[in-house]
């Protein structure tokens, strides 16, 4: 292992290096809402339009095969990086919420039944929760929930009870976004299977932060978003198993997704591309392909380490803060999300002064109205953490911080 | 550069002068902002000649929707009700005396659009209250 070098890594992101007012330099604790990007990603996108662009798939010109293995290049990336055995097991989709209605809306509406048990929790972020309420809506669907313990875990002893009654899915979040829980995904995706559930994973949290294998896993299911990993916005990902994606219906219709078609019927395309209607992200696509190059060559496991030092860091310095509660504190494994509240102090107006002192975090409630409901809070505040933070940024932060409590008191 | 958190405003928020609520009351209304979960319920009481006598509000949210709530109230203590009917951002904004982005501005007017909702009797309170006249 080479020795980690936070500042070297610093200076491939050239946002990193701006002011945000006069003087003030941009300390930025909000990845967990969308990561910074390397300048081998935004270059990677630049170089395809001016050297590459043209359509996938279809030309048989210089650009088109040369676009088109490119793209294709970037699927077998992502697939590689996530442990997937074929990249055709890997879709490309606008980001983790289109992986997630994708599945809901071809693989649940034709397995799916009125009555069927679907397990979700209460930690989920809207977009693992919104799609199974509406085709819950549609089809009669049973939706019952693993609560969230004190510590910030999920309810296990529930989740055993919740398996007994013939689940058809289980759908969870594998970090989640306001705890920073990271979930014990692969012994839940095991008592799932034995139930006869297939599965689904949240990875838009997990797969940026640490080494994830879907393989390892076992998941059927598992999607992510590109631009949570240093990647561009408008592409992510959906993993799923193969003879799964098989039995699918088609998600949308035009071309690209298409074998043949004719004016009343058409035959859908092999897989992956079954899933791929119309003329794809092909840039962010890319994109996408560099930013698990860029990650790959640090290594995941070196980020979790490094990252995991940060938050434990950060989770000493600001309990040192009077009043400040952390969401999920004890949880028993837990990421580089730090959520929390001050006592009387909005997180509007924390979020706000601490952007006055340069530092961007979020404030409400970072779509988990259900977890903040079940913490009995309206809303929070967000550091989160990424490879490229530092412990000057954390002193910087809990300095700030102090100010805060200063002016309201 | 705390120039969002002028003293007036972090003064009307620890110690609002119109905080609470009035019972019974001859206007109500309550609503939330959904984005952040600001929650804000206005009363007011009116005198025969249609004059605003007593306004209290309650609810949670920042410091700049709390502000601006008291400020509001405040300043209609006196006025017709259908002097209400005519206020609009701007006035909110001079009330505060700051500048502020898309984002705190809704904070902002809130309590406007609340206020107005009320006095015109409306199921909800939406943007175009924060013009003038009828919504």
């Amino acid at each position: 292992m080479t020795i980690y070098n936070v500042e070297k890594i610093r200076e491939d992101f050239p946002i990193l290096g701006i002011e945000i007012n006069l003087g003030i330099p941009l300390v930025y604790l909000d990845s967990t809402a969308t990561a910074q990007k390397p300048a081998s990603v935004i270059e990677a996108m630049d170089d395809y339009y001016r050297n590459s662009n043209g359509n996938i798939h279809r030309g048989v010109h210089y650009l088109a095969e040369r676009a088109t293995a490119m793209y294709e290049g970037a699927r077998a990336k992502v697939a590689a990086f996530i442990g997937a055995d074929k990249p055709k097991e890997v879709i490309f989709t606008r980001n983790a919420t289109e992986s997630i209605n994708l599945v809901a809306n071809t693989w649940g509406r034709a397995f799916l039944e009125k009555g069927d048990l679907v397990i979700l929790t209460e930690m989920e972020h809207h977009s693992n929760l919104v799609p199974w309420q509406m085709l819950a809506e549609e089809k009669g669907l049973r939706l019952e929930f693993i609560p969230v313990t004190d510590d910030g875990d999920l309810d296990q002893a529930v989740f055993d009870q919740l398996l007994e009654q013939n689940p058809k899915l289980v759908a969870f979040v594998h970090m989640s976004n306001v705890l920073g829980t990271i979930n014990p995904a692969k012994a839940m995706i095991a008592k799932a299977k034995r139930a006869g559930a297939i599965t689904v994973v949240d990875g838009a949290q997990s797969v940026p932060h640490f080494a994830v294998s879907v393989k390892d896993l076992d998941v059927d299911f598992m999607a992510f978003s590109a631009h949570k990993m240093l990647g561009p916005t408008g592409v992510g990902a959906l993993y799923g198993r193969e003879e799964l994606l098989d039995k699918m219906p088609p998600y949308m219709g035009g071309g690209d997704m298409i074998r043949k078609v004719s004016l009343r019927s058409f035959t859908p395309n092999e897989l992956p591309w079954k899933f791929e209607a119309g003329t794809f992200c092909i840039a962010e696509a890319i994109g996408f392909g560099a930013a698990v190059d860029y990650l790959s060559a640090i290594g995941m496991d070196d980020i979790a380490e490094y990252e995991h030092k940060l938050v434990q860091s950060a989770m000493v310095k600001m309990k040192t803060i009077p009043g400040l509660e952390i969401m999920g504190e004890k949880a028993a494994h837990r990421g580089g999300v730090i959520s929390f509240t001050l006592p009387g102090i909005h997180p509007h107006d924390v979020a706000q002064i601490l952007d006055q002192n340069g530092i961007a975090v979020r404030a409400g409630h970072h779509c988990a109205m259900p977890l903040h409901d079940r913490f009995r809070i309206p809303a929070s505040s967000r550091a989160s953490f990424y490879l490229y933070n530092t412990e000057e940024e954390i002193n910087h932060l809990v300095v700030s911080l102090q100010k805060v409590v200063k002016m309201f008191s | 550069m705390d120039d969002l958190y002028r003293e007036v405003i972090i003064e009307h928020y620890k110690n609002p002068g119109y905080r609470g609520s009035l019972d019974p009351n001859d206007i109500t209304f309550e609503d939330e902002n959904p984005l952040c979960g600001d929650h804000i319920k206005i009363d007011l009481r009116v005198g025969e000649d249609g004059k605003v006598t007593e306004a209290a509000f309650d609810g949670h949210g920042c410091a700049i929707s709390q502000a601006s709530a008291d400020l509001l109230l405040e300043s209609i203590i006196g006025k017709d009700v259908n002097e209400i009917k005519h206020l609009t951002k701007t006035d909110v904004m001079d009330l505060l005396g700051i500048e502020l982005g898309p984002v705190r501005l809704k904070c902002a007017l809130l309590p406007l659009k609340i206020l107005k909702a009320g006095v015109y009797g409306l199921g909800e309170a939406t943007d175009d209250l924060l013009e003038d006249g009828q919504a």
